[in-house]
């Protein structure tokens, strides 16, 4: 099986405000790259769900470590093989965007 | 009974056992003053700048081993004390900040001293939290000491609006944390202990011909030191020791080898280099003590115990490598290791002493900052608490004072913070009234938190001051010669106050050594005497920080070595 490119990042994590820039801020400090997040509130409200898009390379490993070290983030999991149309249509939406500005 | 959310954190802060905090007051944490004023068990040290009371915070943390608070205002409170935070990040030592924060309704709306703090405390805390209600404050408070505390220690901020603090909320019976006795987010590490793993330690330390051991804060943090020794003793292994790491192995022993790294003695870099074992506990592998990390201990197979699981692999590919809290695994690891002497690895190990010694001044140099060193470490008893400011005294310090105890140098070794050195002892002192505390500092880093002197006059503490006076940032000064072909430039001072005198004037006794016939003489007749006093003590600015390795360059390629020998 040969590997993709990309791994997706699954976290479950505190839903309060604060959290989304706790995640971003150690993806620039640390300088690893983010290709892409998705973010939903789980049932309780109490979590969310969130699915972050990066490079599978070497420091994958650094990056799950020091995720797990943040006080809001209760789960980290990643996955090779994730249903991609997620983020696809995400890029779908992003191209609709630029086709209304035009 | 009914409390005020100021009434509620005071109550709570004493639960934890805290005695001291210092501070500055300011409009939005007004309240928290007020309800700290009617507390009999805390003593408030007012600082005179907020990273003064963040660092004194620092000196009692560093000296216990527990968190210790701070109380700073919103806006230019908080960004005042962010260095002495992000200080604390880099070398894991628990401190919690409250701060005050501007009412909730108006968050967001660039009010007066408001400042996002907890945004800015993303990258240089563990964690900060931000109360909404003053009901929070039971759950919030207790959180922020366990988190601020356990595994790998850190900062934790608390911001916490005026309106919180203001709050009145009524109940029957003081409300317990439901989480006081269950384990909160932060990883621990304890179930990560495998035997399985601390066998395979002991069986390639048992196997190897040369290890070393390579020690960091991590040994003071776990309170390991005593463990260590017998792992050491034990199995006749030698031990470097990273700049957080002094005073966890005792200087005088035959198996110490002093600091490693960018400023190591010689011979310590090179018997690194000779290494087929590396034994890294409660180390970060960082780069001023790796030098160029590829060609760290390049042939040795390494061994690396830290808490903090993302430490592992992360500068350094490593062959076994476990999450966990030292102490526990020495616990399990010293039985297992053989009694062995090492006749060849030591032999070998005293003929590159012998050939690549430490670089010694001439004894009749009685002002080179390596004698002037020296001396205090004779002079001063061996339970003296020393803490130093940044640049070329640090170094000099670190490579000469006899350590022989842990939590005995506090330095700031991660971010090295000038200014660090005063306020850290003023901590010390607080924490530690039976001890002296020597701060060695340099005219540089004094300025920096000189203000700190009234506080220290406030309190009276047994600190001595000693500047080691070149006129120079020594440091900067060094590497322009070094490395920028003597192109000096905003490394000189065009004048430098007279440190006896100002001592003077905050009324602190203040003493000059300048051009005396037997300095150590005087110094010892002011060293024995106690209570606060600044001694200025004139080097040649010429003097460097020898050896030095060259960025870029591996450990062993330091220069310096012959150019003094």
């Amino acid at each position: 099986m040969h590997k993709t490119a990309d791994i997706i990042i699954q976290l479950t994590v505190n839903n309060h405000p604060g959290v989304m820039s706790q995640i971003t801020g150690l993806f620039t400090r640390r300088a690893f790259n983010l290709e892409g997040i998705l973010c939903g509130r789980l049932e309780n409200a109490k979590v969310s769900r969130m699915y972050l898009l990066v490079k599978n390379d070497h420091r994958i490993d650094q990056i799950t470590k020091q995720l797990e070290k943040l006080y809001d983030v209760l789960e980290v999991s990643l996955h090779e093989n994730y249903d991609y149309t997620l983020f696809d249509n995400i890029h779908e939406l992003i191209k609709d965007n630029r086709e209304d500005l035009l | 009974m009914k409390y005020s959310g100021a009434e509620i954190i005071i109550k709570l802060l004493e639960e934890q056992g805290i005695d001291k905090i210092a501070g500055i007051p300011g409009g939005t944490n007004l309240p928290m003053y007020s309800a700290l004023a009617k507390s009999k068990k805390i003593q408030h040290i007012l600082a005179r700048h907020e990273q003064g009371a963040g660092f004194i915070a620092q000196g009692i943390s560093r000296t216990t081993g527990k968190a210790a608070v701070c109380f700073a205002t919103s806006g230019p409170g908080v960004t005042n004390l962010l260095t002495a935070i992000a200080d604390a990040k880099m070398d894991s030592v628990p401190i919690v900040a409250i701060t005050g924060q501007v009412p909730t309704s108006m968050v967001g709306t660039d009010a007066f001293q408001e400042v996002d703090t907890c945004g800015l405390a993303i990258p240089i805390t563990k964690h900060s939290f931000f109360v909404s209600s003053a009901k929070e404050l039971f759950h919030i408070i207790p959180e922020a000491f366990r988190v601020a505390e356990k595994g790998r220690p850190g900062p934790v901020i608390i911001d916490i609006p005026k309106n919180v603090q203001l709050e009145e909320i009524e109940f029957e019976n003081w409300p317990m944390d439901e989480d006081t006795n269950i384990e909160t987010n932060i990883v621990i590490n304890k179930d990560r202990v495998s035997l399985e793993d601390i066998k395979k330690i002991a069986t390639m330390i048992n196997e190897s011909k040369k290890p070393l051991l390579y020690i960091g804060g991590g040994m003071a943090q776990s309170n390991s030191h005593e463990l260590l020794y017998q792992l050491a003793k034990r199995n006749d292994i030698p031990a470097a020791s990273t700049l957080m790491g002094i005073g966890s192995f005792p200087s005088d022993d035959s198996l110490y080898l002093g600091m490693l790294g960018m400023h190591g003695a010689p011979y310590t870099n090179l018997i690194l280099n000779e290494t087929d074992l590396l034994i890294a506990f409660g180390v970060r592998f960082d780069d001023r003590a790796t030098g160029n990390i590829a060609k760290f201990c390049s042939e040795a197979s390494i061994i690396h115990v830290d808490i903090d699981p993302a430490e592992l692999d992360k500068n350094k590919r490593t062959n076994l490598s476990m999450a966990a809290d030292i102490n526990i695994v020495l616990r399990d690891l010293v039985p297992l290791i053989n009694c062995h002497h090492r006749k060849q690895w030591i032999l070998e190990i005293e003929k590159i002493k012998e050939a690549n010694p430490s670089y010694m001044p001439r004894n009749n140099d009685l002002y080179h900052p390596l004698n002037l060193i020296r001396s205090i470490g004779s002079i001063v008893d061996e339970d003296t608490i020393i803490t130093t400011d940044v640049g070329q005294h640090q170094m000099w310090a670190a490579q000469a004072y006899p350590f022989n105890r842990p939590r005995t140098l506090l330095t700031s070794g991660g971010l090295g913070t000038m200014g660090f050195g005063l306020p850290a002892a003023i901590g010390a002192a607080l924490a530690n009234p039976n001890k002296k505390i020597v701060c060695i500092s340099g005219d540089g880093s004094f300025l920096m938190n000189i203000q700190e002197l009234a506080t220290l006059a406030d309190l009276g503490l047994n600190i001595s001051i000693i500047i080691l006076n070149n006129g120079v940032l020594g440091m900067v000064r060094q590497q322009q010669e070094l490395f920028f072909e003597g192109n000096y430039i905003a490394s000189s001072f065009i004048t430098n106050p007279d440190f006896a005198s100002i001592a003077k004037c905050f009324g602190i006794r203040g003493y000059d050594l300048i051009d005396q016939e037997h300095p150590n003489e005087i110094l010892e007749k002011i060293l024995s005497t106690s209570g606060p006093c600044v001694i200025n003590i004139p080097i040649n600015f010429k003097e460097n920080v020898m050896p030095t390795v060259p960025p870029g360059a591996a450990n062993h390629e330091m220069m310096g070595v012959k150019n003094h020998a």
